[in-house]
């Protein structure tokens, strides 16, 4: 197991680098780059140059590639443009809300795709299985930012049963401890700012929750499909073992294995899904915060963001990974 | 037993007449394999159905300026007459709709929001089109150089294909499109915009059809028809255009087919964000964002370039699903 989790850990270091090295290219070579973001598009030549050399853009490529290097092992990847504040420090402000709002909708496509599925695919042609499988595919095809706008528009502004924007109503007070304003609420004993906040993270959570809900069931009712046929079910099931035996050790363990890694891939999607969802709701996470660097051309805000969120990516990816080795020892042989 | 024996032409050829005697000719006619994908196709219906709109809409959004011009429809043609000066809200419920206006005019400046949605059908399918046939470009060449070489090609295009699914697409997307300003290689407002975005969504998504054309090309690669082709004499370019490419045709009709709708959603969403398409030009996304601006005003508007959105994404969804079915059954 340690020797695995030590390959996987060097594997990941081709990946990042190629990553940074896009990032870097990219982001610092494009006309109207850094230079002009700072200065605007109607910036002298003199006022450029004198940008460049300040922000160290007259040297090598390489030089300033290990000098991007080195600021992002160490966090560093300067102040944000609009703000004056470092991106680092930005970045673990809003990550929280982010986070929260992920974890919602993932609970929400678990708790929900998982089980649709799977009765989906016990009764196969059923009423169950008709409306999950029209249902996910309506799930993909709709915009998430469109979803979002219809849920807000009916259930917000229209019978105003959710509030429609922000993370917390502005009357309640609230104590921050950890940043997950849910969390906070319980651990400090607020209940109604806890409750309040969960108002809040009802739309945005199952607008966000739209695309791996779908995939979720999708998933789930296929690969138990599968499973259902396989000889050591038809074993388990005649060898006279109940049938909850069988649906919970044999059917749903072996069918379960490839959801979990659809699970780790959707966390790409997740915080794509969550940029527009949050700019919609003015969630006041990572999403909104990258929306408002677009509108201002906040060139370190956005590489930053791009480059730790890639890092998280990877990460949660190797997660999911372990986790299915710990699952199914097959993997560890290999 | 019998042992295989060697027949002269006239008798191979003699052969099937022999069985054939008795049964008119055109009963039994061999079908090519397009043919049996027809029958497939044709018999199920929601492929069907996403067959149609799809080619409604293509048929739209080809013909949208004479469409224009012929109904005299104009996407950007203000006609402050007919919304609320103060409040900005089209006159008349249902977003302003009547006979001169079927899906209304949008709230502030009351431009025909049916002219709006044809004028925004080229601009999607441009866009979608375009950055999948890039995609499926760089992806096939990938994924075939890669699982027919093998070795340290396949290692080298995989992890480049791993590293391009570790982005998160759309913020990079996002970066990039941004920093992209005018007069950029020399082009200026809307070619530029809808080269920007063939670019930056056909370019990030191409890793998707490299994978599925690696590992179609793995196994074909074995198959005894390439065998015999390299033990001929054939070399690898040969064998790659003649023997794989045609064989690779169907998942890669399909795969495009489905990328297409990925990519209406990817444009819709990257105009949504502001760094898409430029207004004035109408587009889908482009107008949810200035829905989403006035949704307090008139709550209905969302739904005409919302609803453009889902239906174009959900028929080219229903027409790639029954190509799979029609195609390649197996894959299921």
């Amino acid at each position: 197991m340690l020797r695995l989790v030590v390959r996987r850990l060097l594997q990941l270091i081709p990946t990042l680098l190629g990553l940074s090295v896009l990032l870097f290219l990219w982001l610092n070579r494009l006309p109207g780059g850094p230079a002009s973001a700072i200065l605007g598009e109607r910036a002298t030549e003199a006022e450029v140059a004198r940008i460049n050399r300040l922000l160290g853009l007259d040297e090598p490529v390489w030089i300033q590639y290990w000098r991007f290097l080195k600021r992002i092992a160490q966090l560093d990847l300067g102040t944000s443009v609009r703000t004056g504040q470092p991106v680092w420090d930005e970045f673990t402000l809003r990550f929280p809300a982010t986070v929260e709002l992920a974890v919602a909708a993932i609970l929400i496509a678990v708790v929900v795709g998982v089980p649709l599925g799977y009765f989906a695919a016990r009764r196969r042609g059923g009423w169950l299985d008709v409306t999950s499988v029209s249902g996910s595919l309506l799930g993909i095809c709709i915009p998430v930012f469109f979803l979002a706008l219809v849920l807000k528009g009916i259930f917000a502004v229209n019978l105003g049963l959710f509030p429609s924007y922000g993370r917390q109503s502005t009357g309640i007070d609230a104590t921050d401890v950890t940043g997950f304003a849910v969390l906070d609420g319980v651990l400090t004993g607020e209940f109604d700012a806890s409750w309040d906040a969960l108002m809040h993270l009802v739309l945005p959570a199952i607008t966000l929750a739209s695309i791996p809900l779908a995939v979720i069931v999708r998933m789930t009712r296929a690969s138990v499909l599968e499973v259902l046929g396989e000889d050591y079910v038809r074993t388990a099931e005649a060898k006279g073992l109940r049938s909850s035996v069988v649906r919970g050790r044999h059917v749903l363990r072996n069918a379960l294995l490839p959801v979990i890694t659809a699970v780790g891939l959707l966390t790409g999607s997740l915080l794509s899904g969550a940029v527009l969802t949050e700019s919609v709701f003015a969630f006041g996470g990572i999403g909104s915060f990258i929306r408002q660097a677009i509108d201002g051309r906040d060139y370190p805000v956005l590489v930053g963001f791009i480059m730790f969120i890639a890092m998280l990516y990877v990460l949660i990816n190797l997660v999911v990974d372990l986790a299915y080795s710990l699952i199914d020892p097959r993997v560890r042989v290999h | 037993m019998t042992a295989p024996i060697e027949t002269t032409g006239a008798e191979a050829e003699a052969q099937p007449e022999a069985v054939l005697v008795g049964v008119k000719k055109s009963q039994i006619e061999g079908r090519s394999l397009g043919q049996i994908a027809w029958m497939r196709f044709k018999r199920d219906k929601a492929a069907m159905a996403g067959g149609i709109v799809v080619a409604l809409l293509i048929l739209m959004a080809i013909l949208s300026r004479p469409i224009q011009w012929l109904f005299d429809l104009d996407p950007n043609k203000l006609n402050q007459n007919l919304v609320d000066p103060t409040l900005r809200a089209p006159y008349g419920g249902w977003g302003g709709m009547s006979w001169d206006h079927p899906l209304g005019v949008d709230p502030g400046f009351g431009r025909d929001l049916l002219a709006r949605i044809i004028e925004g059908s080229w601009v999607s399918l441009v866009v979608a089109v375009g950055a999948t046939l890039l995609s499926v470009t760089i992806g096939v060449i990938m994924g075939v150089v890669a699982g027919y070489y093998g070795g340290w090609v396949d290692s080298l295009v995989s992890r480049m294909m791993d590293t391009f699914l570790a982005f998160p697409l759309l913020l990079f997307a996002i970066s990039l499109s941004a920093s992209v300003q005018d007069g950029f290689w020399g082009i200026t407002g809307l070619p530029l915009r809808i080269g920007v975005l063939i670019f930056v969504i056909g370019f990030f998504n191409w890793p998707y059809m490299g994978r599925i054309v690696r590992a179609q090309t793995l196994s074909l690669r074995e198959r005894e028809f390439v065998e015999a082709s390299r033990s001929l004499g054939a070399r690898g370019p040969f064998i790659i255009f003649r023997e794989l490419l045609p064989n690779l045709v169907a998942p890669i009709l399909v795969y495009s087919t489905l990328l297409i709708p990925t990519n209406i959603l990817f444009e819709a969403a990257l105009s949504f964000l502001g760094v898409g398409i430029a207004p004035p030009q109408a587009s889908w996304g482009g107008m949810l964002t200035e829905a989403a601006d006035q949704y307090e005003v008139d709550l209905q508007f969302m739904f005409v370039p919302g609803l453009a959105i889902f239906i174009t994404v959900l028929a080219f969804n229903l027409l790639g699903d029954g190509l799979r079915d029609a195609l390649d059954p197996r894959s299921k």
